[in-house]
């Protein structure tokens, strides 16, 4: 597999080329964020009049917010003048073998099994093609749309599929919805966008990683995934290699559609740059994600967040329909001067709707989190029900952890349910994994992996194992 | 002559302060069971703990030698590797850990310290297999959370099966049979009797001689206050059993220590 991966990065590098090159002028917009800006980016991408507007309009609306203070993060104000919105996805300074790659981040890569072939890619190192890479990326393509699976990047949706893109963009996160939601509509770069057709099981797990055009988007990302009538999708975002990126603030948007009788598995793995032992330069992720649950439908939300600075994320369900079914799946793992305030919101809205909420925080040295979960139980949601489980394990004594769970129900039939709980991995638990002869690290890993597992136990077979590894990664020197 | 396979010489251990154990001596060959008996707080964990290398435990005193070679610098996981087993008076659990996940970890962290290749995972199930049939432990319990839920005698018959799964040159058991009915003794000792071997060596502690019916030592220590005061051979522990405790204290308070083997 990961000589397809690099044929595919290898052709998205090239279309990028070409791409740039006949239509745009110059490949970066001056920084500072007003409405000519807006526009400027909607030209740039050739969009149609009524995104424009839409652009316009959330900008406008975003001029009257103020951002949000409320959650326990603190970080140093960002100047929104001083970024640049529009960028032509610049190359990665490529170098010509390993050799010259940071040998620490070669260190992790090997610590994750990562082989040698991905390495590369990963850390920009020129790699050729072994494939006809034209054809790698047509079966793929071929594959799915002989089941009329749509899957490409946002701006070609927007080019090649408008009337979909039209109807349900914004549909789930209204571009009034927030501060950084707002933002993001405004001046999103790209994204992924999904479809399946009613009645079809997409046969294969869908993969930012498979998409092309997916470089340089990554600060204000828009997805948007629309499983139709009796659909199924399972779509993995993310990466367990460290990403490093130059963006500060990443605000990205996630808008999933499940109609009638459909299932959406989202699955995000966020290793992002945390920045040094002391904070300093890390990612400031703060992403807005939400599914929209119609009658029988479920959305699955599987989250393992391991990177960035500061984290502040939500993913939520909307159980509109009667009998839909919401799940949020979160591990969350800090340490050094991390922070993380993560959770999810259930909306009940339909009857007998159900949701289900696991979360497992993990929080060693400095490091802060927050769990920040909100059920809500609306008028009409007869017979609706929730289970919340929140844990918290602390490594060391100068880490916190914090629950925050909202319950706000307007139906005296719901059934609410809430369990939390705070633990210390105990000595003699180390001890014992030691004694059996497993060094202090795996020990912990160990420990830590057992803790996290009714959530890992979620994410896809491969991902799963990925993901273990990492927390094992990260773990490393966070112990004694 | 080679050397004793454990040999600890005058040890003094603290935890947070308190010396526990006051200069205990202890010899044990390749080969041979010892029994280690003495009254509830006489330091018998202490002991076992100090041997495997708890953090929490810190050496004053003395030396413990492992094959000829002090091992208080090594830290659990080497000693582990070394070939030195704890079965644990109160084994933890570990939740979300699968018992068999976590011992093929273990056996393979142990044989690549030893420079073997590690077991694939059919050679594992093999020995999974085999070493569960030796202490008749239930298939169903290999494949749960480490001792998450577990009764009291499963914990222990646990234990056992680590100790037949790890096969290590020493293995120390702390009262492995308390609260264990009889049966499970019976089976406990079974697996234990199995697994003596010439190059093998048993460190028993337990409370009580009942044990020391099925599984026969060929010399018992009794420890108190932090020493061994009385060295014999098995009819030491039938003597215990008869008179209890208390002659032994006044031997011990009348003359030091005693040793007859
Ligand atoms: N963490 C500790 N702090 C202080 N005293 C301890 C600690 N652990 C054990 N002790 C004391 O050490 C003595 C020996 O305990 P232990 O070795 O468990 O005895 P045994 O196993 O023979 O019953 C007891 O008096 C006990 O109270
Ligand atoms: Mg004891």
């Amino acid at each position: 597999m990961p000589d397809t991966n690099e044929s595919i990065q290898a052709l998205a590098q090239q279309e990028y080329k070409h791409g740039w090159v006949s239509h745009v002028d110059a490949d970066q917009l001056p920084p500072g964020l007003h409405e000519d800006i807006v526009r400027a980016i909607s030209a740039k991408k050739h969009e149609p009049e009524w995104l424009t507007e839409w652009r316009l309009r959330a900008y406008r609306h975003w001029l009257t917010m103020r951002e949000p203070e409320w959650q326990k993060p603190k970080y140093p104000k960002i100047d929104y003048q001083g970024i640049i919105y529009y960028s032509a996805p610049k190359k990665k300074p490529e170098v010509s073998s390993l050799d010259e790659v940071d040998p620490e981040l070669l260190e992790t890569f090997e610590k994750l099994g990562i082989s040698l072939d991905e390495q590369k890619r990963l850390s920009g190192v020129a790699v050729d093609a072994v494939f006809d890479s034209v054809s790698v990326k047509t079966t793929f393509r071929e594959e799915l749309s002989k089941q009329g699976i749509i899957f490409c990047s946002f701006s070609e949706a927007v080019t090649d599929h408008p009337e979909l893109v039209k109807k349900y963009l914004g549909s789930v996160v209204p571009y009034t919805d927030n501060y950084f939601a707002t933002l993001n509509s405004a001046v999103f770069s790209d994204g992924s966008f999904c479809y399946i057709p009613p009645g079809v099981r997409c046969p294969m797990e869908l993969s930012t990683y498979f998409r092309i055009n997916s470089a340089g988007t990554g600060q204000f990302e828009r997805t948007l995934l629309i499983a139709d009538e009796g659909a199924y999708v399972s779509y993995l975002e993310g990466c367990t290699a460290p990403q490093r990126d130059e963006n500060q603030l990443h605000a990205a948007v996630v808008e999933l559609v499940a109609l009638k009788g459909a299932h959406i598995k989202y699955s995000t793995v966020q290793n992002w740059y945390p920045g040094d032992k002391d904070g300093k330069g890390g990612v400031y992720n703060f992403v807005t994600k939400r599914g929209m649950a119609n009658e029988n439908a479920k959305i699955s939300w599987t989250q393992v967040e391991t990177g960035s600075a500061i984290t502040w994320k939500y993913p939520s369900c909307v159980l509109k329909g009667d009998n839909s079914v919401g799940e949020f799946y979160s591990v969350a793992l800090t340490r050094d001067r991390q922070m993380a305030d993560t959770g999810t919101k259930m909306i009940h809205i339909g009857k007998n709707t159900r949701s289900t909420i696991v979360s497992k925080g993990i929080s060693a040295g400095h490091a802060d989190q927050t769990y920040r979960g909100l059920v809500k139980i609306m008028k009409g949601a007869t017979g609706a029900r929730n289970y919340s489980v929140c844990d918290s394990l602390l490594i060391g004594g100068t880490c916190g952890a914090h629950t925050t769970p909202y319950i706000e129900s307007a139906n005296p039939t719901a059934v609410v349910e809430h369990e939390a709980s705070t633990s210390k991995i105990s000595d003699d638990q180390i001890f014992f994994l030691r004694q059996r002869g497993l060094s202090e690290e795996d020990a912990v890993s160990m420990i830590v992996n057992g803790f996290c597992k009714d959530v890992l136990s979620e994410l896809p077979m491969e991902f799963a194992v990925e993901a273990q590894k990492l927390l094992g990664v990260k773990l490393e020197g966070a112990v004694g | 002559m080679t050397d004793p396979l454990l040999e600890i010489r005058d040890l003094h251990a603290s935890v947070d302060g308190t010396e526990i154990l006051h200069g205990l001596s202890l010899t044990i060959n390749a080969g041979e069971v010892h029994a280690i008996m003495g009254t509830n707080g006489s330091g018998k964990s202490t002991l076992t703990k100090v041997i495997a290398g708890h953090p929490d435990y810190e050496v004053t005193g003395g030396d413990v030698l492992f094959k000829g070679r002090s091992i208080l610098q090594d830290e659990p996981e080497q000693r582990a590797c070394a070939g030195i087993f704890l079965a644990f008076q109160y084994p933890v659990e570990v939740p979300g850990v699968s018992n068999l996940y976590f011992l093929r970890s273990a056996l393979n962290a142990q044989r690549k310290s030893r420079g073997e290749a590690e077991l694939s995972g059919a050679e594992f199930l093999a020995l999974v297999k085999e070493k569960a049939k030796l202490v008749d432990i239930d298939q169903g319990l290999l494949n749960r959370s480490v001792n998450e839920g577990f009764s009291g005698g499963e914990k222990k018959r646990n234990e056992i099966f680590q100790l037949a799964m790890l096969a290590p040159t020493l293995a120390i058991l702390d009262e492995t049979d308390s609260g264990l009915d009889i049966d499970a003794l019976k089976t406990v000792a079974h697996g234990v009797n199995s697994l003596r071997s010439p190059e093998r060596a048993f460190l028993l502690v337990t409370h009580y001689q009942r044990l020391l019916n099925y599984i026969e030592p060929d010399f018992v220590h009794v420890l108190l206050d932090g020493r061994v005061v009385k060295s014999g051979g098995k009819q030491l522990a039938l003597e215990l059993e008869d008179k209890g405790y208390a002659w032994i204290e006044e031997e011990a308070a009348g003359s030091g220590s005693i040793s007859v083997a």
